[in-house]
């Protein structure tokens, strides 16, 4: 397996503060991958240093063979790096389908506003948005928003698609859809890397969990070992939870 | 589009009613409404569209009013000075467009007032090269005052639904989609790989093209400018007022807005002369807290619904 994207030493700082601290990290091809932590733990930082919304101070990003460290955010966009973000981005006074044909026609690759159109309304069906696509977007509910960024994310024919928090704010049931979109997306090929806060998410749908704590990787590996991993269990509960746990004998 | 070629008909009639007919106040008038809808719909293209509210329009139309005039004092032909001055008007758009179209909102629009002091200024210390603050005569178009006054508002005119074309076929072109999207939302533009400095600097320099060249034509036409007068800040101000009476954005908006300024400038203006820039400030005020839209939120519906609705706290 090919790495899709290796990074090396990748640190961020602001002011006195180190977001990210020296983490290396690499993706492979086709795999979904949680990336999980505290509040406060780096992870948007992460999303934001990969997609070129913000330069690391040090250390290299490299995607499919190419370092992308400092390269724009629209360059790395069209490389093949999608994003949503934590917080909805839609353009609110176009409509559901012209927001996510622009992403076609920008970052898709797409020729003509024709194509993109059409392109629009097929990752509209597949995220189940097709009903609302004359709506405008800043008229959708907070989970057609969620699903709004996954269409125009898909739009953009991502190699990779790092999802923010995709299910913040969602109900059970509204999680319950959108983590079978998630599993569809994989099943296309398309590499995730889903930043999560919660728990019961990132074990059912990943097959390999990275923790970052105060912005270094303090753990990486299958799921099922990561969850047992002393460390991020003291850095995700405290250490008196985790020594209670000792203490019991689990 | 029907509505569109009712609206060039009817507007090619008026204009050859004028040039058959017209005294030559009217035809003053029709040139100056013919600039003022090139100034407008220009300036819709970077405050409109992209969403950036430039104060920079001053600038580039009295850039290429020098521009024009200084080549017309050293014999370039008058076709070739005009053009020439929308090149010079555009490139120098497009390097200053690099250099504060990274600047958002209030600090853009501070970035680009300052541009019109800086040249009205280059412009009255340069004497030897633009004559400083005596002015430059520029060369007369030869032929009878009233062949020159009809010579004008084709040209105005012209040029006018040169800008109005050009705002049309923007508005359906792929950097039309970007700066949609920029003015929706510039970070998720970028996301979805709008390289938006580049289509910020484009709709810069295509509107100031027209700007310039709108500079240009009135320097020929009033056959004398001074820095005063061609880098006066309401140059900046008014085809802002326009779009906002017509409607930010819209494609109809500035043109209508142009019209209904003028109509407000002869009116009020003229009978009003010590407290017009008052009348002009309450006015700005007016549009955007009842207004936001433009003219288009009455349609359709009498003052006093519309007063009645505003009381009951009912949004537009």
């Amino acid at each position: 397996m090919t790495p899709l994207l290796t990074l090396t030493n990748v640190s961020r700082r602001f002011g006195g503060l180190l977001a990210l601290d020296g983490v290396s990290l690499s993706l492979t091809e086709g795999e979904v991958i949680g990336l999980i932590g505290p509040n406060g733990a780096g992870k948007t930082t992460f999303v934001n240093v990969v997609t070129g919304v913000l330069k690391p101070t040090s250390g290299s990003i490299v995607f499919r063979g190419k370092r992308i460290d400092g390269l724009r955010p629209d360059l790395v966009a069209r490389a093949g790096v999608a994003r949503t973000f934590q917080v909805v981005q839609p353009f609110p006074r176009m409509t559901v389908r012209e927001n996510v044909a622009a992403a076609a026609l920008f970052a898709g690759g797409v020729a003509t506003r024709t194509e993109a159109v059409a392109a629009a309304d097929s990752h509209l069906e597949f995220c189940g948005l097709a009903r609302e696509a004359d709506k405008l977007a800043g008229s959708l509910s907070l989970a057609g928003r969620k699903r709004l960024e996954l269409a125009k994310s898909l739009a953009a024919k991502p190699k990779l698609l790092m999802l923010d928090e995709v299910n913040a704010g969602l109900n059970a049931s509204e999680i319950d859809d959108a983590l079978r979109l998630i599993a569809a997306i994989a099943a296309q090929g398309i590499t995730v890397l889903l930043i999560e806060h919660l728990m019961k998410v990132v074990s059912s749908s990943c097959s390999r969990l990275a923790v970052l704590h105060q912005g270094r990787l303090i753990a990486d590996g299958p799921t099922q070992h990561i969850m047992q991993d002393e460390a991020v269990i003291e850095a995700y509960l405290g250490r008196r939870y985790a020594e209670a746990q000792k203490g019991a004998g689990i | 589009m029907m509505r569109w070629i009712w609206l060039s008909i009817a507007l090619v009639a008026a204009v050859a009613g004028l040039l058959s007919f017209g005294d030559n106040y009217l035809l003053r008038l029709a040139t100056t409404v013919a600039m003022y809808v090139t100034l407008a719909v220009a300036w819709n293209i970077v405050g409109g569209f992209t969403g950036y509210p430039s104060f920079a329009t001053a600038a580039f139309f009295g850039l290429g009013a020098y521009a024009s005039g200084i080549m017309l004092v050293n014999g370039v032909p008058l076709g070739v000075a005009w053009i020439g001055a929308g090149v010079v008007s555009t490139v120098f758009a497009a390097a200053l467009g690099l250099a504060i179209l990274h600047l958002r909102g209030h600090y853009f629009a501070i970035g680009s007032l300052v541009v019109a002091d800086v040249l009205r200024e280059v412009t009255n210390t340069w004497v030897s090269f633009t004559g400083g603050g005596m002015g430059l005569n520029v060369p007369l178009v030869g032929g009878a005052a009233a062949a020159q006054a009809r010579f004008f508002l084709i040209s105005m005119a012209i040029l006018a639904v040169a800008a109005t074309l050009t705002a049309i076929w923007l508005s359906r072109s792929r950097l039309g989609v970007a700066l949609q999207c920029i003015e929706q939302n510039e970070d998720a533009a970028q996301v979805i790989g709008v390289d938006t400095r580049r289509a910020k600097v484009a709709a810069f320099a295509i509107s100031s093209l027209f700007i310039g060249i709108a500079g240009a034509i009135y320097a020929s036409w009033t056959t004398y400018i001074d820095p005063s007068d061609v880098y006066d800040v309401s140059l900046s101000v008014k085809p802002i007022i326009m779009a906002l009476l017509g409607g930010v954005g819209s494609l109809a908006g500035p043109v209508i807005g142009a019209f209904v300024f003028l109509g407000l400038e002869e009116l009020i203006w003229r009978n009003s002369l010590e407290f017009h820039a008052g009348i002009l400030g309450l006015l700005v005020v007016a549009l955007v807290l009842f207004l936001p839209g433009g003219l288009r939120d009455l349609k359709g519906r009498s003052v006093l619904t519309w007063v009645r609705d505003k009381m009951k706290g009912r949004t537009l």
